[in-house]
């Protein structure tokens, strides 16, 4: 478990500046922290692989929000896209939501019932979708969000967001792929970031890398880098 | 006394829908207030965008359980689209009054559904497209309030196969919940105001 997360993160295209140093240094913790749990957690077999339809039960079940394609969906809250996105992203985020790294009633729920091997499958299962994106982000945006994804905001000292997720946003380890993600989905991580994720003190995350980017960030500059990643395939 | 005035033609307006031949055609069966009657339901502070696409679905006749074929389809047959959203419009703006006619006894039962969904049984938590209080959103319907049988009913329909006028997830969702759970869902829902 512990390698897995270092690779994870090695694999991250690095901006090797002061906040990635002071990050790693809290991930070297988390891996220290999570190796620890993992060793010593027998493989449990939980019940959910021996629920009704095992695994394809589970997958029509998350796409029962997530919509047919995994493409995301417009509910009351904005349900992402998990098509296509990183294994890795996509385990961390069910594991946070059971070691409540990222505070969400519904996906607790969902994520406290699945084993370890079905996390692993239905991450697997996800990355293989390639629907195309739902759109809908008001295109006047895409310009300054383009702007600000391939440049950064330096007055705000904000990096580009390239340099981590890639310039085709395709995202890398627990680096989330962002292209195609929804409008309104990727606005409300933005806002509520420092509320929604890293929120276990004993356990902090890679998270932490968002946070001032989060902060930094003005509405209008969260609505436009969302209209533009919400159009990339 | 400007105020007075905008609301005084606000209400001529709305008297003025309701005296319209295509309202009293709703009202019928929907009830005078269109708080519905059994088994036509509540209309009153539905969703605009859902009522629209209902009446879009009878009158393609895709919305096909029985009462819908015996009674939307032709009342939805020589439906303009304008008209079509004019009642929309109109009847979204009604206040709704819960039913409150479920069993008092099932709510909490049907409360944990909603929130929560059963894991699992691979059911999933009714608000995150629903909302909190049930109010639905755009296309999505509102639930609050709905009489209970309207809601076992539609629950029901879908695992017997009347499928058409909903996409997923509905229909898939249905099929999953015991007839236990539908008590309880319609029960917790029929209280919501």
């Amino acid at each position: 478990m512990g390698l897995r997360f270092r690779r994870a993160w090695r694999m991250a295209r690095p901006p090797l500046d002061r906040t990635a140093r002071i990050v790693s240094v809290q991930l070297a913790l988390a891996t220290a922290i999570l190796t620890g749990i993992f060793a010593g957690a027998p493989r449990a077999q939980h019940m959910d692989m021996g629920s009704a339809g095992g695994l394809p039960a589970k997958i029509g079940y998350c796409k029962d929000c997530h919509g047919p394609a995994a493409q995301g969906y417009g509910g009351f809250f904005p349900i992402p896209r998990l098509a296509g996105q990183q294994t890795e992203y996509l385990e961390n985020q069910l594991r946070a939501f059971i070691e409540h790294r990222r505070t969400n009633n519904v996906m607790f729920n969902v994520a406290h019932t699945l084993s370890p091997a079905t996390i692993a499958a239905l991450a697997a299962h996800f990355r293989s979708l390639n629907p195309s994106p739902i759109g809908g982000a008001p295109k006047q945006l895409v310009s300054l969000g383009r702007k600000i994804f391939e440049d950064g905001v330096p007055d705000a000292n904000v990096a580009a967001c390239a340099a981590c997720h890639g310039p085709d946003a395709s995202g890398s380890g627990q680096i989330p792929r962002l292209a195609g993600q929804l409008y309104p989905y990727v606005i409300k991580e933005l806002v509520n970031w420092g509320k929604e994720r890293g929120q276990n003190p004993a356990k902090p995350d890679t998270s932490a890398i968002m946070s001032p980017v989060a902060h930094s960030l003005s509405k209008t500059q969260i609505d436009a880098v969302a209209a533009f990643v919400s159009y990339l395939k | 006394m400007a105020i007075v005035a905008g609301v005084c033609s606000a209400i001529a307006t709305a008297s003025a829908h309701a005296e319209s031949l295509a309202v009293r055609n709703c009202t019928w069966c929907h009830g005078a207030a269109a708080q519905g009657y059994t088994p036509a339901p509540s209309l009153a502070g539905q969703r605009y965008q859902y009522l629209k696409n209902q009446l879009a679905n009878f009158h393609a006749r895709t919305r096909d359980n029985p009462f819908s074929k015996q009674y939307m389809w032709g009342a939805a047959e020589n439906l303009s689209a304008q008209t079509a959203r004019d009642l929309a419009s109109y009847f979204s703006t009604l206040p709704r009054r819960a039913a409150n006619d479920g069993d008092r006894e099932l709510t909490g039962i049907g409360k944990t559904i909603y929130q929560e969904g059963k894991p699992e049984a691979n059911i999933v938590a009714c608000v995150v497209c629903h909302g909190p209080n049930a109010e639905g959103v755009g296309q999505i319907p509102r639930l609050g309030g709905l009489a209970y049988t309207y809601l076992k009913r539609r629950l029901e329909q879908w695992a017997e196969g009347y499928h058409a006028a909903a996409g997923p997830p509905m229909p898939d969702i249905s099929g999953k919940l015991s007839p236990d759970q539908i008590e309880a869902l319609a029960s917790y829902l029929s209280f919501i105001p």
